[in-house]
Protein backbone atom coordinates (compact mmCIF):
# COMPACT_ATOMS: atom_id res chain seq x y z
CA UNK A 1 0.00 0.00 0.00
CA UNK A 2 2.75 2.55 0.68
CA UNK A 3 3.24 5.27 -1.83
CA UNK A 4 6.88 6.28 -2.62
CA UNK A 5 6.01 9.60 -4.04
CA UNK A 6 5.43 12.95 -3.11
CA UNK A 7 1.73 13.19 -2.17
CA UNK A 8 -0.50 15.46 -0.29
CA UNK A 9 -2.39 15.05 2.29
CA UNK A 10 -6.44 15.87 1.78
CA UNK A 11 -6.93 18.39 4.59
CA UNK A 12 -10.60 16.98 4.90
CA UNK A 13 -9.05 14.00 5.91
CA UNK A 14 -7.38 15.95 8.94
CA UNK A 15 -10.75 15.84 11.50
CA UNK A 16 -10.41 16.27 15.00
CA UNK A 17 -11.92 13.71 16.90
CA UNK A 18 -14.52 14.46 18.67
CA UNK A 19 -15.56 13.53 22.02
CA UNK A 20 -19.37 13.50 20.93
CA UNK A 21 -21.05 10.94 19.39
CA UNK A 22 -20.37 11.00 15.70
CA UNK A 23 -23.38 12.80 13.79
CA UNK A 24 -23.11 10.61 10.71
CA UNK A 25 -20.06 9.52 8.51
CA UNK A 26 -18.04 11.65 6.76
CA UNK A 27 -17.80 11.98 3.10
CA UNK A 28 -14.87 10.41 1.75
CA UNK A 29 -13.27 12.07 -1.13
CA UNK A 30 -9.93 10.65 -1.50
CA UNK A 31 -8.33 9.30 -3.96
CA UNK A 32 -7.37 6.23 -1.60
CA UNK A 33 -9.72 5.42 1.37
CA UNK A 34 -8.83 7.04 5.08
CA UNK A 35 -8.71 4.74 7.50
CA UNK A 36 -11.13 5.42 10.59
CA UNK A 37 -9.30 5.09 14.15
CA UNK A 38 -10.80 1.46 15.14
CA UNK A 39 -9.41 0.00 12.04
CA UNK A 40 -5.94 0.66 13.96
CA UNK A 41 -6.55 0.45 17.54
CA UNK A 42 -4.27 -2.15 19.50
CA UNK A 43 -6.33 -3.64 21.85
CA UNK A 44 -8.10 -6.89 21.09
CA UNK A 45 -11.57 -5.44 20.39
CA UNK A 46 -14.05 -6.40 17.58
CA UNK A 47 -15.99 -3.30 16.03
CA UNK A 48 -18.71 -3.34 14.34
CA UNK A 49 -20.94 -0.97 12.21
CA UNK A 50 -17.61 0.87 11.23
CA UNK A 51 -16.72 1.68 14.96
CA UNK A 52 -20.27 2.58 16.38
CA UNK A 53 -19.98 -0.34 18.52
CA UNK A 54 -17.03 -2.20 20.33
CA UNK A 55 -17.39 -5.82 21.74
CA UNK A 56 -14.08 -8.13 22.50
CA UNK A 57 -12.34 -10.17 20.26
CA UNK A 58 -13.30 -13.41 22.24
CA UNK A 59 -17.29 -13.27 21.97
CA UNK A 60 -17.29 -15.39 24.92
CA UNK A 61 -20.36 -17.59 25.09
CA UNK A 62 -22.59 -14.32 23.90
CA UNK A 63 -24.50 -16.16 21.73
CA UNK A 64 -25.06 -18.90 24.21
CA UNK A 65 -26.57 -16.54 26.42
CA UNK A 66 -28.81 -14.66 23.92
CA UNK A 67 -29.70 -18.21 22.55
CA UNK A 68 -30.77 -19.18 25.96
CA UNK A 69 -32.76 -16.40 26.84
CA UNK A 70 -34.51 -16.38 23.48
CA UNK A 71 -35.18 -19.71 23.51
CA UNK A 72 -36.86 -19.79 26.48
CA UNK A 73 -38.79 -16.44 26.33
CA UNK A 74 -39.70 -17.41 23.02
CA UNK A 75 -41.41 -21.18 24.69
CA UNK A 76 -42.75 -19.25 27.58
CA UNK A 77 -44.63 -16.71 25.33
CA UNK A 78 -46.00 -19.50 22.70
CA UNK A 79 -46.74 -21.97 25.06
CA UNK A 80 -47.45 -20.73 28.25
CA UNK A 81 -48.92 -17.67 27.58
CA UNK A 82 -52.22 -18.90 25.71
CA UNK A 83 -52.98 -20.76 28.51
CA UNK A 84 -52.27 -18.42 31.43
CA UNK A 85 -54.15 -15.83 29.54
CA UNK A 86 -57.34 -17.66 29.27
CA UNK A 87 -57.38 -18.88 32.83
CA UNK A 88 -55.47 -16.27 34.51
CA UNK A 89 -54.71 -12.73 33.57
CA UNK A 90 -53.73 -10.92 30.59
CA UNK A 91 -51.14 -9.18 32.60
CA UNK A 92 -49.13 -12.22 32.35
CA UNK A 93 -47.53 -11.51 28.91
CA UNK A 94 -47.66 -7.82 29.19
CA UNK A 95 -44.94 -7.73 32.49
CA UNK A 96 -43.03 -11.07 30.49
CA UNK A 97 -42.99 -8.78 27.62
CA UNK A 98 -41.58 -5.71 29.84
CA UNK A 99 -39.12 -7.97 31.59
CA UNK A 100 -38.14 -9.69 27.83
CA UNK A 101 -37.58 -6.16 26.21
CA UNK A 102 -35.40 -4.79 29.51
CA UNK A 103 -32.83 -8.17 29.43
CA UNK A 104 -32.01 -8.22 25.64
CA UNK A 105 -31.45 -4.50 25.50
CA UNK A 106 -29.16 -3.90 28.72
CA UNK A 107 -27.35 -7.57 27.40
CA UNK A 108 -26.49 -5.56 24.26
CA UNK A 109 -26.02 -2.70 25.73
CA UNK A 110 -23.29 -4.02 28.27
CA UNK A 111 -22.32 -6.33 25.58
CA UNK A 112 -21.28 -3.80 22.85
CA UNK A 113 -20.62 -0.65 25.02
CA UNK A 114 -17.19 0.88 25.79
CA UNK A 115 -16.53 -0.95 29.24
CA UNK A 116 -14.39 2.30 29.65
CA UNK A 117 -11.33 1.36 28.09
CA UNK A 118 -8.01 3.84 28.36
CA UNK A 119 -6.34 4.83 24.91
CA UNK A 120 -2.64 4.09 25.18
CA UNK A 121 -0.16 6.62 25.93
CA UNK A 122 1.12 8.61 22.87
CA UNK A 123 5.06 8.10 22.53
CA UNK A 124 5.62 12.03 24.15
CA UNK A 125 3.46 10.96 27.27
CA UNK A 126 5.51 7.68 27.51
CA UNK A 127 8.67 9.23 26.87
CA UNK A 128 7.69 12.24 29.81
CA UNK A 129 7.08 9.55 32.02
CA UNK A 130 9.99 7.43 31.62
CA UNK A 131 11.88 10.69 32.50
CA UNK A 132 9.74 10.83 35.68
CA UNK A 133 10.51 7.35 36.74
CA UNK A 134 14.04 7.73 35.93
CA UNK A 135 15.02 10.34 37.76
CA UNK A 136 13.80 10.27 40.94
CA UNK A 137 15.42 6.74 41.28
CA UNK A 138 19.03 8.45 40.47
CA UNK A 139 21.60 5.18 41.16
CA UNK A 140 22.26 3.43 38.20
CA UNK A 141 24.44 0.95 40.03
CA UNK A 142 21.47 -1.67 40.72
CA UNK A 143 19.79 -4.10 38.24
CA UNK A 144 16.56 -3.71 39.05
CA UNK A 145 14.14 -2.03 36.91
CA UNK A 146 13.18 0.94 39.02
CA UNK A 147 9.81 0.49 40.78
CA UNK A 148 7.03 1.17 38.50
CA UNK A 149 4.32 2.55 41.10
CA UNK A 150 3.24 5.31 42.55
CA UNK A 151 1.76 6.86 45.73
CA UNK A 152 -1.65 8.55 45.96
CA UNK A 153 -3.36 9.80 49.05
CA UNK A 154 -7.01 9.74 48.57
CA UNK A 155 -9.31 10.12 51.80
CA UNK A 156 -6.50 9.79 53.43
CA UNK A 157 -5.44 6.59 52.58
CA UNK A 158 -2.54 5.79 50.82
CA UNK A 159 -3.24 3.64 47.40
CA UNK A 160 -0.43 2.41 45.19
CA UNK A 161 -0.58 3.74 41.43
CA UNK A 162 0.98 0.64 39.15
CA UNK A 163 2.46 1.25 36.20
CA UNK A 164 1.32 -0.57 32.80
CA UNK A 165 3.96 -2.07 30.45
CA UNK A 166 1.32 -2.68 27.51
CA UNK A 167 -0.30 0.87 28.08
CA UNK A 168 2.85 2.81 28.77
CA UNK A 169 0.67 5.15 31.65
CA UNK A 170 0.21 4.61 35.10
CA UNK A 171 -2.84 3.39 36.25
CA UNK A 172 -5.88 5.81 37.76
CA UNK A 173 -7.27 4.49 40.84
CA UNK A 174 -9.32 1.48 40.15
CA UNK A 175 -8.33 1.02 36.65
CA UNK A 176 -6.63 -2.42 35.82
CA UNK A 177 -5.46 -4.59 32.71
CA UNK A 178 -7.61 -7.16 31.40
CA UNK A 179 -5.13 -9.66 29.49
CA UNK A 180 -8.13 -10.78 27.00
CA UNK A 181 -9.11 -7.56 25.93
CA UNK A 182 -5.50 -6.11 25.80
CA UNK A 183 -6.91 -2.57 27.39
CA UNK A 184 -6.66 -0.80 30.88
CA UNK A 185 -10.20 -0.32 31.90
CA UNK A 186 -11.63 2.28 33.94
CA UNK A 187 -13.22 1.08 36.97
CA UNK A 188 -12.53 -2.47 36.13
CA UNK A 189 -14.97 -5.02 37.62
CA UNK A 190 -14.48 -8.46 35.75
CA UNK A 191 -14.45 -9.42 32.10
CA UNK A 192 -17.80 -11.71 31.88
CA UNK A 193 -17.62 -14.32 29.07
CA UNK A 194 -21.68 -14.54 29.58
CA UNK A 195 -22.03 -10.93 28.02
CA UNK A 196 -18.77 -11.34 25.61
CA UNK A 197 -16.69 -7.65 27.04
CA UNK A 198 -15.68 -6.66 30.35
CA UNK A 199 -17.67 -4.76 32.50
CA UNK A 200 -16.02 -1.07 33.80
CA UNK A 201 -17.19 1.92 34.73
CA UNK A 202 -19.25 2.89 31.51
CA UNK A 203 -21.28 -0.34 31.32
CA UNK A 204 -21.80 -1.10 34.85
CA UNK A 205 -25.29 0.14 35.05
CA UNK A 206 -26.33 -1.70 32.00
CA UNK A 207 -24.99 -5.38 33.58
CA UNK A 208 -26.31 -4.46 36.81
CA UNK A 209 -29.73 -3.70 34.69
CA UNK A 210 -29.12 -7.11 33.03
CA UNK A 211 -28.91 -9.30 35.53
CA UNK A 212 -31.45 -7.79 37.81
CA UNK A 213 -33.70 -7.90 34.85
CA UNK A 214 -32.98 -11.50 34.37
CA UNK A 215 -33.05 -12.58 37.66
CA UNK A 216 -37.01 -11.24 37.72
CA UNK A 217 -37.45 -12.81 34.07
CA UNK A 218 -36.17 -16.30 35.31
CA UNK A 219 -38.36 -16.15 38.15
CA UNK A 220 -41.07 -14.85 36.74
CA UNK A 221 -40.93 -17.81 33.96
CA UNK A 222 -40.14 -20.48 36.31
CA UNK A 223 -43.12 -19.37 38.31
CA UNK A 224 -45.75 -18.80 35.57
CA UNK A 225 -44.38 -22.47 33.99
CA UNK A 226 -45.19 -23.83 37.39
CA UNK A 227 -48.51 -22.04 37.85
CA UNK A 228 -49.21 -23.52 34.33
CA UNK A 229 -48.48 -27.23 35.08
CA UNK A 230 -50.49 -26.83 38.42
CA UNK A 231 -53.18 -25.67 36.43
CA UNK A 232 -53.02 -28.55 33.90
CA UNK A 233 -52.46 -31.31 36.52
CA UNK A 234 -55.38 -30.53 38.58
CA UNK A 235 -58.96 -31.93 38.31
CA UNK A 236 -56.91 -35.35 38.85
CA UNK A 237 -55.15 -35.25 35.76
CA UNK A 238 -51.86 -35.72 37.28
CA UNK A 239 -48.22 -34.13 36.62
CA UNK A 240 -47.55 -36.51 34.03
CA UNK A 241 -50.47 -35.92 32.00
CA UNK A 242 -49.60 -31.52 32.11
CA UNK A 243 -46.11 -32.29 31.02
CA UNK A 244 -47.20 -34.56 28.04
CA UNK A 245 -49.92 -31.52 27.34
CA UNK A 246 -47.01 -29.24 27.55
CA UNK A 247 -43.43 -30.39 27.11
CA UNK A 248 -41.84 -27.01 26.20
CA UNK A 249 -42.43 -25.63 29.89
CA UNK A 250 -40.64 -28.94 30.75
CA UNK A 251 -37.72 -27.61 29.16
CA UNK A 252 -38.39 -23.96 30.46
CA UNK A 253 -38.56 -25.35 34.04
CA UNK A 254 -35.33 -27.00 33.82
CA UNK A 255 -33.62 -24.16 32.35
CA UNK A 256 -34.83 -21.51 35.24
CA UNK A 257 -34.94 -23.71 37.74
CA UNK A 258 -30.40 -24.47 36.90
CA UNK A 259 -29.93 -20.64 36.50
CA UNK A 260 -32.25 -18.84 38.92
CA UNK A 261 -30.20 -19.34 41.77
CA UNK A 262 -27.03 -18.47 40.11
CA UNK A 263 -28.40 -15.26 38.58
CA UNK A 264 -30.55 -14.62 41.92
CA UNK A 265 -26.89 -15.20 43.79
CA UNK A 266 -24.94 -12.69 41.74
CA UNK A 267 -27.35 -10.14 41.75
CA UNK A 268 -27.13 -9.76 45.10
CA UNK A 269 -23.36 -10.13 45.28
CA UNK A 270 -23.60 -7.18 42.88
CA UNK A 271 -26.30 -5.55 44.94
CA UNK A 272 -23.75 -5.56 48.01
CA UNK A 273 -20.98 -3.94 45.31
CA UNK A 274 -22.75 -1.51 44.82
CA UNK A 275 -24.00 -0.46 48.09
CA UNK A 276 -20.57 -0.42 49.20
CA UNK A 277 -18.89 0.94 46.22
CA UNK A 278 -16.61 -1.82 45.51
CA UNK A 279 -15.55 -3.52 42.45
CA UNK A 280 -15.37 -7.34 41.75
CA UNK A 281 -11.65 -7.04 41.20
CA UNK A 282 -11.49 -5.24 44.49
CA UNK A 283 -13.61 -7.87 46.68
CA UNK A 284 -11.73 -11.43 45.27
CA UNK A 285 -8.03 -9.25 46.06
CA UNK A 286 -9.55 -7.98 49.15
CA UNK A 287 -7.99 -4.50 48.69
CA UNK A 288 -10.05 -2.68 50.90
CA UNK A 289 -10.68 -5.54 53.29
CA UNK A 290 -7.57 -5.19 55.61
CA UNK A 291 -6.02 -8.84 54.65
CA UNK A 292 -2.34 -7.43 54.91
CA UNK A 293 -3.12 -6.97 58.32
CA UNK A 294 -3.74 -2.90 57.78
CA UNK A 295 -6.35 -2.12 60.27
CA UNK A 296 -6.87 1.49 59.21
CA UNK A 297 -7.82 0.34 55.73
CA UNK A 298 -11.30 0.82 54.38
CA UNK A 299 -12.32 1.17 51.02
CA UNK A 300 -11.83 5.36 50.42
CA UNK A 301 -14.40 5.52 47.27
CA UNK A 302 -17.46 4.85 49.50
CA UNK A 303 -19.19 7.14 50.64
CA UNK A 304 -20.41 5.99 54.04
CA UNK A 305 -23.74 5.88 53.16
CA UNK A 306 -26.16 2.88 51.16
CA UNK A 307 -27.77 5.17 49.35
CA UNK A 308 -25.52 7.74 48.03
CA UNK A 309 -23.08 4.80 47.00
CA UNK A 310 -25.79 2.88 44.78
CA UNK A 311 -26.50 6.51 43.64
CA UNK A 312 -23.43 7.48 42.06
CA UNK A 313 -22.70 4.02 40.82
CA UNK A 314 -25.91 3.54 39.15
CA UNK A 315 -27.58 6.89 38.43
CA UNK A 316 -23.89 8.73 38.20
CA UNK A 317 -23.27 11.36 34.60
CA UNK A 318 -22.25 8.61 32.15
CA UNK A 319 -18.82 9.57 31.38
CA UNK A 320 -17.95 9.71 27.58
CA UNK A 321 -16.02 6.85 25.72
CA UNK A 322 -12.46 7.73 25.41
CA UNK A 323 -11.16 6.21 22.81
CA UNK A 324 -12.33 7.60 19.43
CA UNK A 325 -13.16 4.78 17.10
CA UNK A 326 -14.92 6.79 13.87
CA UNK A 327 -12.04 9.68 13.42
CA UNK A 328 -9.92 9.61 11.16
CA UNK A 329 -6.37 8.01 10.95
CA UNK A 330 -4.19 11.58 9.54
CA UNK A 331 -1.56 9.44 7.93
CA UNK A 332 -0.94 6.03 7.02
CA UNK A 333 2.46 5.67 9.14
CA UNK A 334 1.48 7.43 12.20
CA UNK A 335 -0.30 7.22 15.12
CA UNK A 336 -2.82 9.37 17.27
CA UNK A 337 -0.94 12.18 16.88
CA UNK A 338 -1.52 15.60 17.75
CA UNK A 339 -1.71 18.54 15.33
CA UNK A 340 1.02 20.33 15.74
CA UNK A 341 4.28 18.12 15.95
CA UNK A 342 7.46 15.88 14.18
CA UNK A 343 7.06 12.11 14.27
CA UNK A 344 9.89 9.32 13.45
CA UNK A 345 7.74 6.53 13.45
CA UNK A 346 10.13 4.08 11.66
CA UNK A 347 12.49 5.16 14.49
CA UNK A 348 11.69 5.13 17.74
CA UNK A 349 9.37 7.83 17.85
CA UNK A 350 11.86 10.47 19.45
CA UNK A 351 13.11 13.29 17.28
CA UNK A 352 16.43 12.55 19.52
CA UNK A 353 17.05 9.39 17.93
CA UNK A 354 17.88 11.46 14.29
CA UNK A 355 20.10 13.45 16.23
CA UNK A 356 22.01 10.70 18.27
CA UNK A 357 22.61 8.82 14.86
CA UNK A 358 23.66 11.60 13.29
CA UNK A 359 26.39 12.71 15.94
CA UNK A 360 27.33 9.13 15.93
CA UNK A 361 27.96 8.93 12.12
CA UNK A 362 25.86 5.53 12.03
CA UNK A 363 23.29 5.96 8.93
CA UNK A 364 19.92 5.84 10.02
CA UNK A 365 18.51 2.25 10.70
CA UNK A 366 15.03 3.14 8.29
CA UNK A 367 14.44 5.87 5.92
CA UNK A 368 12.12 8.11 8.19
CA UNK A 369 8.86 9.34 7.36
CA UNK A 370 8.42 13.13 8.74
CA UNK A 371 4.81 14.23 8.26
CA UNK A 372 4.20 17.39 9.09
CA UNK A 373 0.10 18.15 9.80
CA UNK A 374 -0.57 21.52 9.79
CA UNK A 375 1.66 22.33 6.32
CA UNK A 376 0.16 19.38 4.68
CA UNK A 377 3.32 18.01 2.51
CA UNK A 378 4.14 14.39 3.29
CA UNK A 379 7.90 13.36 2.75
CA UNK A 380 8.82 9.75 2.31
CA UNK A 381 12.33 9.16 1.38
CA UNK A 382 13.60 6.64 -0.51
CA UNK A 383 15.98 4.16 0.77
CA UNK A 384 19.93 5.02 -0.42
CA UNK A 385 20.76 3.95 -3.33
CA UNK B 1 32.94 17.86 7.94
CA UNK B 2 33.28 17.86 12.34
CA UNK B 3 31.66 21.81 12.28
CA UNK B 4 28.46 20.73 10.63
CA UNK B 5 27.73 17.74 12.78
CA UNK B 6 28.93 20.85 15.86
CA UNK B 7 26.08 23.14 14.39
CA UNK B 8 23.82 20.38 13.90
CA UNK B 9 23.79 19.55 17.68
CA UNK B 10 23.26 23.04 18.59
CA UNK B 11 20.62 23.49 16.54
CA UNK B 12 19.45 19.71 17.89
CA UNK B 13 20.19 20.90 21.59
CA UNK B 14 17.64 23.44 21.46
CA UNK B 15 14.55 21.83 19.29
CA UNK B 16 14.68 19.19 21.67
CA UNK B 17 13.94 21.95 24.08
CA UNK B 18 10.48 21.57 21.85
CA UNK B 19 9.03 18.49 23.77
CA UNK B 20 5.76 18.70 25.01
CA UNK B 21 4.73 19.52 28.68
CA UNK B 22 2.24 17.05 30.84
CA UNK B 23 -0.03 18.27 33.56
CA UNK B 24 -0.76 14.88 35.10
CA UNK B 25 -3.95 14.01 37.14
CA UNK B 26 -4.64 15.21 40.64
CA UNK B 27 -6.09 12.00 42.63
CA UNK B 28 -6.33 12.86 45.54
CA UNK B 29 -9.83 13.81 45.29
CA UNK B 30 -10.82 9.84 44.49
CA UNK B 31 -11.65 9.41 40.68
CA UNK B 32 -13.02 12.74 39.91
CA UNK B 33 -11.31 14.42 37.37
CA UNK B 34 -9.15 17.09 38.56
CA UNK B 35 -5.54 18.40 36.75
CA UNK B 36 -2.66 19.11 39.01
CA UNK B 37 -2.49 22.57 39.57
CA UNK B 38 1.44 22.83 40.28
CA UNK B 39 3.26 25.11 38.28
CA UNK B 40 5.77 23.26 35.77
CA UNK B 41 9.55 24.55 35.80
CA UNK B 42 9.28 23.98 31.98
CA UNK B 43 6.78 26.78 31.71
CA UNK B 44 8.51 29.21 34.08
CA UNK B 45 9.85 31.55 31.06
CA UNK B 46 6.27 31.27 28.69
CA UNK B 47 3.69 31.99 30.69
CA UNK B 48 2.90 33.67 33.85
CA UNK B 49 1.41 31.51 36.97
CA UNK B 50 -1.79 33.05 37.66
CA UNK B 51 -2.81 32.24 33.70
CA UNK B 52 -1.74 28.99 33.68
CA UNK B 53 -3.57 28.44 37.09
CA UNK B 54 -6.41 30.21 36.82
CA UNK B 55 -6.99 27.46 33.23
CA UNK B 56 -6.33 25.01 35.05
CA UNK B 57 -8.59 25.65 37.80
CA UNK B 58 -11.49 26.54 35.21
CA UNK B 59 -10.78 23.04 33.87
CA UNK B 60 -11.09 21.21 37.30
CA UNK B 61 -14.06 23.18 37.52
CA UNK B 62 -15.93 22.35 34.32
CA UNK B 63 -15.00 18.88 34.92
CA UNK B 64 -16.23 18.71 38.37
CA UNK B 65 -19.66 20.32 37.30
CA UNK B 66 -19.59 17.35 34.91
CA UNK B 67 -18.80 14.60 37.09
CA UNK B 68 -21.22 16.11 40.01
CA UNK B 69 -23.62 13.90 41.45
CA UNK B 70 -27.10 15.69 42.40
CA UNK B 71 -30.32 16.71 40.88
CA UNK B 72 -30.07 16.91 37.09
CA UNK B 73 -27.81 13.47 37.20
CA UNK B 74 -30.24 11.38 38.80
CA UNK B 75 -32.64 12.63 37.07
CA UNK B 76 -30.99 12.04 33.79
CA UNK B 77 -29.81 8.68 35.37
CA UNK B 78 -33.39 7.83 36.74
CA UNK B 79 -34.74 7.90 33.33
CA UNK B 80 -32.41 6.60 31.65
CA UNK B 81 -32.99 3.61 33.92
CA UNK B 82 -36.85 3.60 32.98
CA UNK B 83 -35.99 3.87 29.47
CA UNK B 84 -33.94 1.05 29.11
CA UNK B 85 -31.11 3.34 28.31
CA UNK B 86 -32.13 3.76 25.21
CA UNK B 87 -32.45 7.26 25.91
CA UNK B 88 -28.42 7.51 26.03
CA UNK B 89 -28.44 6.73 22.08
CA UNK B 90 -31.31 9.81 21.02
CA UNK B 91 -30.14 12.27 23.40
CA UNK B 92 -26.81 14.41 24.13
CA UNK B 93 -25.66 13.34 27.81
CA UNK B 94 -24.87 16.81 30.10
CA UNK B 95 -21.30 15.40 30.52
CA UNK B 96 -21.35 15.45 26.43
CA UNK B 97 -22.64 19.39 26.83
CA UNK B 98 -19.88 20.42 29.13
CA UNK B 99 -17.14 18.52 27.37
CA UNK B 100 -18.58 20.79 24.31
CA UNK B 101 -18.35 23.45 26.64
CA UNK B 102 -14.61 22.98 27.46
CA UNK B 103 -13.54 22.33 24.01
CA UNK B 104 -14.76 25.96 23.22
CA UNK B 105 -13.10 27.50 26.49
CA UNK B 106 -9.47 25.95 24.95
CA UNK B 107 -9.87 27.04 21.80
CA UNK B 108 -10.88 30.55 23.36
CA UNK B 109 -7.50 30.51 25.54
CA UNK B 110 -5.64 29.25 22.79
CA UNK B 111 -6.39 32.03 20.80
CA UNK B 112 -6.20 34.60 23.38
CA UNK B 113 -3.53 33.54 26.06
CA UNK B 114 -1.55 30.83 24.63
CA UNK B 115 -0.52 31.08 20.88
CA UNK B 116 0.79 34.56 21.09
CA UNK B 117 2.84 33.16 23.70
CA UNK B 118 4.01 30.02 21.35
CA UNK B 119 2.09 27.41 23.09
CA UNK B 120 -0.54 24.63 22.29
CA UNK B 121 -3.05 23.40 24.85
CA UNK B 122 -4.47 20.48 23.57
CA UNK B 123 -7.84 19.16 25.07
CA UNK B 124 -7.23 16.12 27.59
CA UNK B 125 -9.93 14.51 25.89
CA UNK B 126 -7.74 13.82 23.43
CA UNK B 127 -5.49 12.22 25.60
CA UNK B 128 -7.77 9.87 27.48
CA UNK B 129 -8.66 12.68 30.08
CA UNK B 130 -4.73 11.53 31.76
CA UNK B 131 -2.82 14.71 30.89
CA UNK B 132 -3.23 18.71 29.85
CA UNK B 133 -0.45 18.93 27.72
CA UNK B 134 1.39 22.27 26.43
CA UNK B 135 3.22 21.96 23.37
CA UNK B 136 5.50 24.67 21.79
CA UNK B 137 4.82 25.92 18.81
CA UNK B 138 7.48 28.13 18.18
CA UNK B 139 10.51 25.73 18.15
CA UNK B 140 8.21 23.58 16.03
CA UNK B 141 9.87 25.36 12.69
CA UNK B 142 13.01 24.83 14.15
CA UNK B 143 12.96 21.98 14.31
CA UNK B 144 11.71 21.08 11.02
CA UNK B 145 14.73 23.36 9.64
CA UNK B 146 16.74 20.79 11.45
CA UNK B 147 15.39 17.71 11.07
CA UNK B 148 15.56 18.78 6.79
CA UNK B 149 18.80 19.34 7.35
CA UNK B 150 19.73 16.69 8.68
CA UNK B 151 18.53 14.16 6.72
CA UNK B 152 20.18 16.37 3.32
CA UNK B 153 23.13 15.71 5.28
CA UNK B 154 22.82 12.10 5.65
CA UNK B 155 21.55 11.28 2.19
CA UNK B 156 23.89 13.95 0.64
CA UNK B 157 21.21 16.12 -1.31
Amino acid sequence: MKNHEYQQIDPQALVTPTPTPPPRPLPEHKPRRARRRWEVFPGKNRFCCDGRMIAARQSGVLPLTLGLILLTSGLFFIFDCPFLVKHLTSCIPAIGGVLFVFVIISLLQTSFTDPGILPRATPEEAADIEKQIDNPTGSSSSYRPPPRTKEVVINQQVVKLKYCFTCKIFRPPRTSHCSLCDNCVERFDHHCPWVGNCVGKRNYRFFYTFIISLSFLTAFIFGCVTTHLTLRSQGGNGLVFALQASPASALELVVCFFSVWSILGLSGFHTYLVATNLTTNEDIKGSWSGKSGNEDVGNPYSYNSIIKNCCSVLCGPMPPSLIDRRGFVPSDDSVQTSPVEIELPAAKNDINMVGRAVTSGRPLPRPPVITLQQPAISIQSHSTA
Amino acid sequence: PADTFHNLQELHHSASLATKVFIQRDYSDSTICKFQTKFPAELDSRIERSLFEETVKTLNCYYGEAEKIGGQSYLEGCLACATAYIIFLCMETRYEKILKKISMYIQEQNEKIYAPRGLLLTDPIERGMRVVSFANTWDVFLSVGTTLKELCTIYKL
